[in-house]
């Protein structure tokens, strides 16, 4: 089988961060990256696809040429090969450009199956995913929490607030990974030796102009100052007389 | 100014508050809407704030072939945009919808304004760390709105229906739906989260919250990613970036000491109370009350004063 994880490379979640002078993007200064948490689980799922169906994963990135310590970390953990679509401006860009960058890409190796995390912890749109499949034609199934696939389709399970729905689907597809679907290996020595030997691609990005412009970007706003009310369950009676009389939540 | 195409979610033939919310959300931008839904014979009276309703025949299981028609209907009807709520089902069909109109989408919107004859998003960016505003210049504006944020207009719907088909070839498609075991409210949806950590000690003292979150009737109950990653609960509960961004009217965290990336999660609820061991506890710096105290000693008393509430109601 022909399969592709699409990682992203964000922001650690613990990451504080400030908006730069001109108040249109984010201070770089400081920062540091990770593979996003999702796609970590997209990773793991390739790999698992590999193991069950044979094939090649292939890594496919969108983002910064300096961006390769984490992409090593993906070969180190299963990966066969990697493809960075080069973006000097990767901060900046919108889901539809991103989207249209990956399809072209997607298409190219003749993708049998992408995975990619459910969201990136950056922007938050859980847009690229459905977006590249509907630029190829493809299916595509979102939140996925377990999955079977055959030569050329598959079935997978979806999480909605409401419950779980079953979804079948014919292949080429994207699946979008939610928590739940595995648990993500941990790289060992023997992987990331292996790693600094596969090979790694790098490309120009094949970019149209973003649609989404930024007019500002701003820290959220700082809640008021609260009070701490007391201490132990002497405190409730104060607590609900404030949700009701101050706060009216009840 | 153009029409503004939203999809409206049913439940048992009436439309989904979430649904009622992103409608309110496009009215409020001035423009006049179309709500559009699957199913024939569904109550378009109901849907609030729309000047039309479309409902679409045929097989819905298909989020692609869904998706293709929502598309068709805002060509056909020349709208200036397509709007869902940032649902599980409008999250899934947006970005398809945006895609058959190589627009640009805005997910989980928090503020969707008009200037002239342009929308605006107003969004979180890394879970609220940042909060960025935005517009498209594409000719179409395609957004999803966060659940609990805006509020439904309050014209009533149109009694008058017209009628369209999904008539793609489906690639993918819905063949059995589990419904949750309880039917508990999903963290983004629920009026009231009450959430807990690892204060609480112990999984089964996660009964306490719940105790907590039936008395209020309205509420459900939301974790820590420490806790779920411990295996306590399920990560559909999780409030943080690398769970749900939430923005209930009020939120409990218990026991929670406040990591960034839970702030992140929850800083944008109305009140939030916190109940920590720890009176250093982060938590505290976001929380609009506090109790310092164990929440094993704490919670069956809150839990009782607000039964009393609800009975005298």
């Amino acid at each position: 089988m022909n399969i592709v994880a699409c990682v992203k490379r964000v922001p650690t979640t613990e990451a504080v961060v400030k908006v730069a002078d001109g108040g249109t993007s984010l201070d770089e200064s400081g920062l540091s990256y990770m593979i996003s948490f999702y796609d970590e689980l997209a990773l793991e799922e390739a790999v698992r696809t590999k193991e069950a169906h044979g094939g090649e994963v292939t890594v496919l990135t969108l983002g910064p040429s300096e961006g390769t310590k984490e992409i090593r970390e993906c070969l180190a953990k299963g990966g066969d090969r990697a493809e960075l679509l080069a973006d000097s401006n990767w901060l900046s860009r919108d889901c539809r450009a991103s989207a249209k960058a990956l399809a072209a890409k997607l298409s190219d190796l003749g993708a049998d199956v992408a995975f990619m995390g459910r969201v990136a912890t950056d922007r938050d749109n859980a847009a690229v995913g459905p977006m590249v499949a509907t630029y190829l034609g493809w299916a595509c199934v979102t939140d996925v929490v377990s999955l079977e696939l055959a030569e050329d389709k598959g079935t997978a399970r979806r999480e909605t607030e409401t419950g779980i729905e079953t979804i079948e689907f014919s292949l080429p597809a994207i699946i979008t990974c939610n928590k739940g679907l595995n648990e993500p290996r941990y790289s060992n020595l023997k992987g990331i030796m292996a790693a600094k030997k596969k090979p790694l691609e790098e490309s120009p990005a094949e970019l149209v102009d973003n649609q989404a412009n930024v007019i500002a970007l701003t820290p959220p706003s700082p809640r008021p100052e609260g009070r701490i009310l007391g201490t132990g369950p002497d405190a409730v009676p104060v607590l609900i007389e404030a949700l009701r009389n101050e706060a009216k939540v009840l | 100014m153009k029409p503004i195409l939203v999809f409206v979610e049913l439940t048992a033939g009436a439309p989904r508050r979430a649904s009622l919310e992103a409608l309110g959300a496009a009215r409020a931008t001035g423009a006049e809407t179309i709500a559009i839904f699957a199913g024939e014979g569904s109550n378009s009276t109901s849907c609030n704030g729309a000047q039309k309703a479309i409902a679409l025949s045929g097989d819905d299981s298909s989020s692609d072939a869904l998706a293709s028609a929502l598309a068709e209907a805002v060509k056909s009807n020349d709208c200036s945009g397509f709007m869902a709520a940032a649902s599980s089902a409008g999250r899934d069909l947006a970005p398809r919808v945006a895609a058959h109109l190589d627009a640009v989408l805005f997910s989980d919107c928090i503020g969707i304004t008009a200037a002239d004859d342009q929308l605006n998003a107003r969004r979180p960016w890394l879970a609220g760390k940042v909060i960025a505003d935005l517009a498209s210049n594409a000719s179409v504006f395609c957004a999803t709105t966060r659940l609990n944020v805006f509020t439904s207009s309050e014209e009533t719907g149109p009694d008058v229906c017209e009628t369209a088909a999904i008539s793609a070839e489906p690639k993918a498609r819905v063949v059995s739906v589990e419904a949750k075991a309880s039917a508990q409210l999903d963290v983004q949806e629920a009026p009231v989260v009450i959430s807990g950590g690892r204060g609480m000690g112990e999984p089964e003292q996660f009964s306490l919250l719940e105790g907590l979150a039936a008395a209020f009737g309205n509420a459900t109950v939301g974790a820590s990613r420490a806790v779920v990653d411990a295996g306590w609960r399920p990560h559909a509960e999780q409030v943080g970036q690398t769970g749900k961004t939430v923005s209930p009217q009020l939120y409990f965290a218990v026991g929670i000491s406040g990591a960034i990336q839970h702030l992140a999660g929850m800083r944008t609820s109305g009140v939030i109370v916190a109940i920590n061991k720890d009176a250093e506890a982060p938590i505290f710096k976001v929380a609009d009350y506090g109790i310092v105290g164990d929440a094993l000693e704490i919670l069956p008393v809150l839990t009782e004063a607000i039964q009393e509430i609800k009975a005298e109601a």
